[in-house]
């Protein structure tokens, strides 16, 4: 076996100046960025209040909890602790439907494809944009306001939250789709409805289902904390156990929390396989 | 040019036209099956939700009057006719929205560090120990499923009210949030990198440092900035549970019916919303290329 000979550092310098030689501007950037993003942590720290003695003591405090936390005991509410269960689960699916039902017609108006001109696009997409701007606790704090509390409200919370998210990612699957189609119905004489209905339906339908379910899951989640500020389901009974720090109460219901979010997962990914197949759920 | 259309001899035409109808048969049928199980899911879940469409129906001038009301003034003028009185309180709100600014800041670089320490522990490719990867994952999964805002709830009770519960509480939704993404990205790196660098006697450490972090820094930077993104959203709503920044205000400002006061909190949330968005996205163009922008 030869060995091949070491190439001279010199020359290898002056072969390649762009590597050995970069401009101090270029060498410095990446630490320069670094000790600015710790400044600022740092300075977040102590404008927020940080202090040893204070996370010591929180910790502590922490670990007193978690200590009164076990075991996990419902005690004799669990029945209601699964009827708000239930509750929370028809939020989560009623509000993620009625939110789908509406933003497909809106996300229609919002896509490139359909809408060419862009005044009529543009006040559109921000509208879309201001609601998602608000979050679902904010959107359940007016409904409260308007049809009283109730799971009702958060069903009404996170059908408007989410009307926002599905505006866009529908109007984005739209612009997505194949023109090539379209271009066929309208070749064969259909009119803008049956391109819509019979070029783009098809293709969008599937993308979209798909993402209807995995914000059903997602919603779950979202549908477990909107019961903090009064607008039904197991969040109402979390927030109120912890109040009064219950905390077998509290760790119990976290895990069903965790084991309802758990099974609505495997649900929903399976529907999402036999909806799109394997390939396209990463 | 024309072009004659071949037809089929009608009975082979039969068998095709038979076949056909059966599999859009089938289709429909599985169609309408499907239609009726939602459609029976969902008047469960409208029976659940206490659905009351009578309240709906009589309340819903409510809603509608809602941005009529926050859109007035105290003296009943409408907000944009005296900016100054609109937003009265602009010099208190501003520093609190940059206290809620701050607390995303803090909460997701905190756990972007720790998902960071912890993600390589996470990645099939890397992790050193199959229970070591069982337990940190396990542990991932907790903190991502339970959302923020409990943990806030539980964290006020600990560490006392401020805004030092909200970025614990943000920090540890992130770390779960994170760690999967990193991980995820770590698992599809290329380990023939680490292969060259195991060979020369490297440590794990090493191994990780010099082979693995230069190919996903980038993709980890872009997600903590989108997770910065959404933990601003997050961080609004933390006062709302006494955890620090803008939410105290709203809250107060909705349950006291300070009409005009909601509109212009709500409004500043929005427009800081929207330039974080346009801001993080700018960012994530010019560090990392076009394509890391979506």
């Amino acid at each position: 076996m030869t060995r091949l000979p070491a190439p001279e550092s010199a020359d290898l310098q002056a072969r390649y100046p762009e590597v050995f030689n970069r401009p101090a501007s270029a060498r410095l950037a990446v630490p320069a960025m670094i000790v600015g993003a710790f400044a600022i942590f740092v300075f977040g720290l102590v404008d927020l209040d940080f202090s040893p003695g204070r996370m010591l003591a929180g910790l502590h405090q922490l670990g007193w909890i978690v200590m009164l936390m076990i075991p996990p005991d419902p005690g004799s509410s669990l029945p209601a602790y699964l009827a708000a269960l239930g509750e929370t689960l028809s939020i989560a699916l009623l509000g993620t439907t009625l939110a789908a039902v509406f933003a497909l017609p809106i996300s229609l108006l919002a896509a490139k494809n359909i809408v060419p001109s862009s005044i009529f696009r543009f006040p559109v997409r921000r509208f879309l944009d201001s609601i998602r701007g608000v979050d679902t606790l904010i959107w359940a704090l007016v409904w409260i306001n308007v049809v009283g509390l109730g799971p009702f409200a958060g069903v009404l919370a996170i059908a408007v939250s989410d009307f926002g998210a599905f505006g866009k990612l529908f109007s984005e699957a739209i612009e997505g789709a194949d023109k090539k189609q379209v271009e066929g119905i309208r070749a064969s004489g259909g009119g803008a409805l049956h391109e819509i209905r019979f070029g783009l339906m098809p293709q969008v339908l599937p993308v979209i289902a798909g993402q209807v379910l995995y914000f059903i899951e997602s919603n779950t989640r979202s549908a477990t904390i909107i019961g903090i500020v009064g607008a039904g389901g197991i969040g109402l009974q979390l927030a109120e156990q912890i109040r009064v720090l219950e905390w077998q109460k509290v760790s119990f219901l976290i895990l069903m929390i965790l084991v309802a979010v758990a099974v609505i997962d495997w649900i929903s990914s399976r529907l999402r396989f036999a909806i799109i197949g394997r390939r396209a759920v990463v | 040019m024309t072009v004659a259309v071949p037809l089929l001899p009608s009975p082979q035409l039969a068998a095709l036209n038979d076949a056909y109808r059966k599999a859009v048969a089938r289709k429909r049928l599985r169609f309408t099956m499907a239609t009726a199980v939602l459609f029976a899911a969902l008047v469960i879940a409208a029976v659940g939700a206490e659905v009351d469409l009578r309240t709906f129906v009589a309340k819903i001038g409510n809603f509608v009057s809602y941005f009529d009301r926050i859109a007035t003034l105290e003296n009943g003028a409408r907000v944009w006719s005296d900016v100054g009185e609109w937003f009265w309180g602009w010099q208190k709100w501003l520093s609190l929205l940059g206290e809620t600014i701050l607390i995303s800041y803090v909460g997701t670089l905190a756990g972007a560090l720790v998902a960071f320490a912890l993600n390589f522990l996470v990645a099939e490719n890397t992790s050193p120990a199959r229970w070591l990867r069982f337990v940190v994952r396990r542990f991932m999964e907790f903190c991502r499923t339970v959302p923020d805002i409990v943990f806030a709830l539980i964290f006020v009770i600990a560490f006392g009210l401020g805004p030092m519960a909200g970025v614990l509480a943000i920090a540890i939704h992130s770390t779960g949030a994170l760690g999967k993404l990193f991980s995820e990205m770590v698992e599809n790196a290329d380990m023939k990198p680490v292969e060259g660098v195991r060979s020369t006697g490297a440590n794990w450490v090493s191994c990780m440092r010099f082979a693995v972090l230069p190919q996903v820094a980038a993709g980890f930077a872009s997600y903590t900035l989108l997770r910065f993104e959404i933990n601003v959203r997050g961080a609004s709503v933390m006062g709302f549970v006494g955890a620090g920044g803008i939410g105290q205000e709203l809250v107060v400002a909705i349950r006291k019916f300070y009409y005009s006061d909601v509109s212009a909190i709500l409004l500043m949330i929005i427009l800081t919303v929207f330039v974080i968005d346009i801001g993080t996205g700018w960012a994530r163009g010019r560090l990392f290329g076009k394509d890391a922008r979506s």
